[in-house]
């Protein structure tokens, strides 16, 4: 029998696995193809205060074993969510995880004190590193004074842990992982989306609307593993690691690289069991392997 | 857990029986009884078509029939994925996840009255299942079929050998009737009414048949194309500005749609109005 067990200190899952936010809708929409409580856990769509009416078409452009999109964070509001979705998730048996955005450092505050009003959450995400819903794909995490404030703020307002989600679109991330560590995020997880483009040749425009997106898929894991390298290196935090997971191969690297626990993203939108088949595969490679507790992996990278 | 019935499946073992192909036209038979026994006209199904990461996502496909544990898909090669698609031979089996989206809405009322179904170019996909679908529940459809070349109205005698009072159209007059498919249905207005009217074909077919639609007031449902990262609601990726309750916001077209009543669509050239 093996463990798949892991410890984040202020969290325990039954299984590393989390299904990513902005791929696993509000968790809802996956009741349909399996037992949500059979994941380590879930982080739903990010939340603004508001309804949010997101960018504008098209949204999405395949690109070579990767997905850019930018849907501009649509959404129902934290209100909504909290009357509507929340009570639906609340009683389930796995990690409730709330995706918490801003357009300033006082509505992340104002985000997650109100659902810290709320029962059922196990942790809030705070999305600080979304490429799409500013000029230039510029958000907080792309500076660690900017991180620092944002985090140590939300952490005023709530007792829920708080876990920071990093951006990859700057020069020293580590930096930025330290800054979340020191305002209090109990783990860092990474990476958000690439800034990325896509032209037309034929019209010579963007071929999306909002013109720049962000890069998901597995033609991102690499620079993924390389900078959960980087960050679980940086701080003493667990580090949630994602970009690009679509196998539980993919897992065990990101674990091995330094991950206590992973997230998987765009594999949820091409295959809707992707994480149920995932979690089932780690637990063949462990048995296999002769891995008895599978976060005997984590930071195992020999050099 | 709950109880709730859910009619959406993966079938990771759809056999394709049988392969239909007329330039870039591809009709393809499957054996799926449950997305075929859950399908309704106007839904889709994203297909998987490598087994790989590249290309990554699935692709919607419209489905063109079900019946008796049978699904059918009519697909143009318009791309990587459907190119990969049409490589598919008899026995190989697919990955398919369906039945998906809001299909056309088939009335009780529309029993004994004309329906006008019409369909360009690939559009026409859909508009079988539907105009079946219609017969049984007694109402007389008619089946507008527009492309640009004969080549581009592969379906045209598998809709008449059905029985389908069919009228076709060509832009370049090789088959049918000379000129754009929009012109044809105003023609035939000129003799006979609709009681409803649904489409499925480009955009500026769709938004010509919506001005005439109003003009003539003929109700009717839209069935919209667009580029889809899951299908089922998850990534809002594949959103449509629609009117609806008063207000204008963006719409999933894989949940919402891909049907929409007509005088919901708002169509490009207004978006940014």
């Amino acid at each position: 029998m093996v463990d798949l067990s892991v410890d984040l200190g202020f969290l325990k899952l039954k299984n590393p696995v989390l299904a990513a936010s902005g791929t696993f809708g509000y968790g809802l929409e996956f009741k349909p193809f399996y037992n949500l409580e059979l994941l380590g856990g879930f982080v739903v769509k990010g939340l603004y205060f508001n309804p949010r009416e997101g960018n504008k078409p098209p949204r999405l452009v395949e690109t070579p074993s990767g997905l850019i999109n930018s849907i501009g964070l649509q959404g129902i509001g934290v209100e909504a969510f909290c009357r509507e979705i929340l009570p639906q998730l609340a009683d389930l048996d796995t990690a409730v995880i709330a995706n918490v955005c801003g357009e300033d450092e006082d509505e992340y505050a104002r985000v997650a004190e109100y659902l810290s009003r709320h029962n059922g959450l196990a942790a809030l995400e705070l999305n600080i590193s979304c490429p799409n819903v500013r000029e230039g794909g510029r958000c907080p995490a792309q500076n660690p004074e900017a991180t620092y404030r944002t985090v140590k703020k939300v952490k005023q307002v709530t007792s829920i842990p708080v876990i920071t989600k990093l951006s990859p679109n700057v020069t020293d991330i580590t930096s930025v992982a330290r800054a979340a560590e020191e305002a209090g995020s109990q783990a860092i997880s990474l990476i958000n989306t690439i800034l990325a483009l896509a032209v037309d040749p034929e019209t010579r425009r963007p071929k999306l609307g909002n013109v720049m997106g962000g890069l998901s898929g597995p033609a991102i894991k690499p620079v993924a593993l390389r900078m959960v390298f980087q960050v679980s290196r940086a701080v003493k935090v667990p580090v949630i690691g994602m970009g690009g997971i679509t196998s539980a191969t993919d897992v065990v690297e990101f674990m091995i690289t330094g991950a206590a626990a992973v997230q998987v993203g765009t594999a949820n939108f091409v295959d809707p069991d992707a994480c149920l088949r995932i979690i089932q595969g780690l637990e063949d490679w462990a048995r296999s392997h002769g891995v008895e507790r599978i976060s005997e992996l984590t930071g195992s990278l020999k050099i | 857990m709950s109880s709730e019935i859910y009619n959406m499946v993966i079938d990771r073992n759809a056999r394709l029986v049988k392969v239909e192909n007329s330039g870039d036209y591809f009709l393809f038979t499957f054996e799926s009884p449950e997305i075929s026994r859950l399908a309704r006209p106007g839904q889709f199904l994203m297909v998987k078509v490598s087994t790989g990461v590249q290309p990554l996502l699935r692709r919607p496909i419209s489905i063109h029939n079900a019946e008796n544990s049978i699904l059918q898909i009519f697909f143009q090669v318009a791309g990587e994925g459907t190119r990969l698609l049409s490589l598919k031979k008899p026995g190989d089996t697919l990955d398919l996840l369906g039945p998906l989206g809001t299909g056309f809405s088939i009335k009780p009322e529309f029993s004994g009255r004309l329906i006008f179904c019409v369909g360009g170019g690939r559009g026409i996909a859909p508009l079988y299942f539907l105009a079946r679908k219609l017969n049984e529940a007694g109402a007389t459809p008619v089946i507008f079929y527009g492309g640009r070349t004969a080549a581009d109205v592969p379906l045209k005698t598998h809709l008449e050998s059905a029985g389908l009072e069919t009228l076709t159209s060509t832009d370049d007059g090789s088959l049918g009737f000379h000129g754009l498919v929009t012109s044809l249905v105003e023609k035939e207005l000129a003799a006979r009414k609709p009681a409803f009217l649904f489409a499925c074909g480009p955009e500026a077919m769709m938004e010509r048949l919506a001005e005439i639609c109003q003009q003539k007031r003929i109700p009717g449902e839209f069935s919209l194309e667009s580029i889809m990262g899951c299908g089922f609601g998850a990534c809002w990726g594949c959103v449509r500005k629609i009117r609806r309750n008063g207000r204008t916001g963006y719409l999933k077209v894989c949940q919402e749609g891909p049907v929409f009543p007509l005088e919901q669509i708002v169509w490009q050239e207004d978006e940014n109005g």
